[in-house]
């Protein structure tokens, strides 16, 4: 169907409606959609807002009522001495595994679009770190990295880098530790990027690519001057949802690390676990998690001008 | 011509080493693991032979412990209960809201769709401590029951958008037809909508129940008795026992889950991405 034709069938179809069930329809509409509304108020916007409160008040899992204290609890969140770690560790956490995962995914949907044997293989063994529940490939993680058995440690050993028998400890280091934290991360993203990109790749007519072809640009003319480009929203959206479940992810760090060595690894997310649930001080955890409000709005902000701009047809 | 052929070979060796090389990054954890469930312990604790071959002979003793010993049943049967119920109340909500963006409404639908999906993007992290103290409020602390009821707010947000798009594939005429034949709306819909957009339910479906098994932080915040725990907090928290680590019976864990996930993922994905596409198209 042409989009002319579609739009054709579109007003009739609107006419038709407007004559017999308009009236209904006003209502029918609203009324379809009020039980999710309701119920995403009640678990997304009324905890949201009872964050804030939280965060300016002096709560804690024992106590019944909440004592507005200004912003007494921010003060005290920030001023403890490990948040400006775990502020720091958020960030490099987020950024560098998120610039990995650009590179790699790129790399990765143009290796999944082309045309070879045994791709389905491949194409399931790479959706598996996304597909596989966090916390228990973090667990599989933990036994390749923190164990005397460690695999890498026998290609260490065959590489000469370790003596025979040597171990790597790739936890207990802080340099080491964050960079693990950030590898798996990194495998743990690539797939949801990757599977992005791949639908972004195949809306790309062909008649541009050959169009480009027949003109005489090579292979890498033609991915910098025109796949690239157009693959730029797409990947926009990609990265946008990367930061968002990086930023705020706590399984990783708290199965592989639990923030250790010392807090080398711990992030906000964590942090504001370790805070608000097990030492109980519910206000503090809120404010430690919502210092991260305003990127996320900023995300969040930029998702949605890109939502607006993106008139799909 | 010549060039041009040695060109497309060089880019087809390219093209197998890199998908090899993306193989072995994503799927060596997984191999290593699945080696790991069937050795002896005296295979096990050695640091210096080869990790990729069994020296001595399989065994499946530390799958049957798992099963027998260790309430990780019990974790599989809470998730899958947890998951199902959940997949119930978002379908519950997000069938018809879907239907009302995609079909119902106008302009305003669009940004409601737009504003529905944010809700998406409000993490759990934020939303933990509030939820937690909320949900001992109302008395389903340490119950699997407090699961069910906040998994919705990140299910249903996602299940929406896809049934969108899902909706909109399906042409209006069709729909009309049957109400022109003297079908009322909601008989027009569960004969012609419905029937018509069921792959797109079962992929909502799936990856509805997923998501929910992915979730890490609610579960650990809101259950303390490991017999209502699910399979993701369960098995890093109960099953490693203190400085006694079962490997074989932990990468056993890990593997039965993620590998029938893996593999319904990977037979829905394609339909995943088209819903997920269709979502921004405009109706």
């Amino acid at each position: 169907m042409t989009v002319a034709e579609e739009s054709a069938s579109g007003r009739a179809a609107g006419r038709w409606r407007a004559r017999y069930l308009f009236d209904r329809e006003r209502l029918l509409g609203p009324a379809m959609m009020l039980p999710a509304v309701v119920y995403l108020i009640l678990v997304v916007a009324y905890p949201l807002v009872l964050a804030f409160l939280y965060a300016f008040s002096d709560v804690t899992t024992g106590s019944q009522s909440l004592h507005f204290v200004g912003f007494r609890t921010f003060i005290a969140a920030v001023q403890d001495p490990v948040f400006l770690t775990t502020l720091r560790n958020t960030f490099v956490f987020t950024a560098v595994s998120q610039l990995l995962v650009v590179v790699l995914s790129t790399v990765l949907a143009f290796v999944l679009t082309a045309d070879f044997r045994g791709r389905w293989v491949v194409r399931l063994l790479v959706l598996m770190p996304w597909a596989t529940p966090v916390a228990l490939s973090s667990v599989i993680w933990l036994w390749m990295l923190d164990s005397i058995f460690s695999p890498f440690d026998w290609f260490a050993q065959v590489l000469g880098i370790v003596p025979s028998g040597g171990h790597i400890v790739f936890l207990g280091q802080s340099g080491l530790a964050m960079g693990s934290v950030i590898a798996l991360q990194t495998w743990r993203v690539l797939p949801l990027a990757t599977v992005i990109l791949i639908a972004g790749l195949s809306a790309i007519p062909a008649d541009v690519k050959d169009a480009a072809e027949v003109d005489g640009a090579g292979f890498w003319r033609r991915l910098f001057g025109i796949t690239l480009p157009l693959l730029t929203p797409v990947m926009t959206v990609a990265l946008l949802f990367g930061i968002v479940f990086t930023f705020t992810d706590m399984a990783v760090v708290y199965v592989l690390t639990g923030g250790g060595p010392g807090n080398a690894t711990q992030v906000l997310a964590s942090w504001a676990f370790y805070k608000g649930i097990n030492g109980g001080n519910l206000a503090v955890g809120a404010a430690d998690a919502l210092i991260m409000f305003p990127v996320l709005l900023g995300l969040a902000a930029i998702m949605l001008r890109l939502a607006s701009r993106a008139e799909v047809t | 011509m010549a060039v041009t052929q040695t060109a497309t070979k060089r880019g087809r060796t390219a093209v197998y080493l890199l998908a090899l090389a993306f193989a072995v990054f994503a799927g060596f954890p997984f191999l290593w693991a699945a080696l790991t469930m069937f050795r002896q312990d005296s295979d096990l604790y050695v640091t210096n032979h080869n990790p990729f071959t069994l020296t001595k002979p399989a065994t499946l003793s530390h799958i049957t412990d798992l099963l027998a010993n260790t309430p990780y049943l019990r974790f599989i049967l809470n998730s899958v209960v947890i998951g199902l119920v959940t997949v119930a109340i978002t379908l519950a909500l997000s069938l018809p809201a879907a239907y009302a963006l995609a079909r119902l409404a106008g302009r305003w639908g669009e940004k409601a769709g737009i504003g529905i999906f944010i809700t998406y993007l409000v993490p759990p992290t934020l939303l933990f401590l509030p939820l937690s103290r909320l949900i001992t409020t109302i008395g389903l602390q340490d119950s699997i029951w407090s699961l069910v009821i906040v998994y919705p707010g990140f299910t249903i947000p996602l299940s929406t958008w896809l049934l969108m798009g899902f909706f909109k594939s399906i042409p209006r005429d069709i729909e009309e037809q049957a109400q022109v034949d003297g079908y009322s709306r909601t008989g027009a819909v569960a004969r012609t909508v419905i029937p018509l957009a069921l792959p797109g339910i079962f992929t909502v479906i799936v990856f509805t129940f997923t998501l929910t098994m992915q979730d890490f932080i609610y579960a650990l915040a809101f259950i303390s008795s490991s017999s209502n725990l699910t399979v993701s907090v369960g098995v890093p928290t109960v099953l490693i026992r203190g400085d006694v680590f079962y490997w074989q019976s932990l990468m056993a864990s890990a593997i039965i889950v993620a590998v029938p996930v893996a593999l319904l993922y990977n037979i829905f994905l394609d339909k995943f991405i088209r819903g997920f596409t269709l979502g921004a198209v405009k109706g």
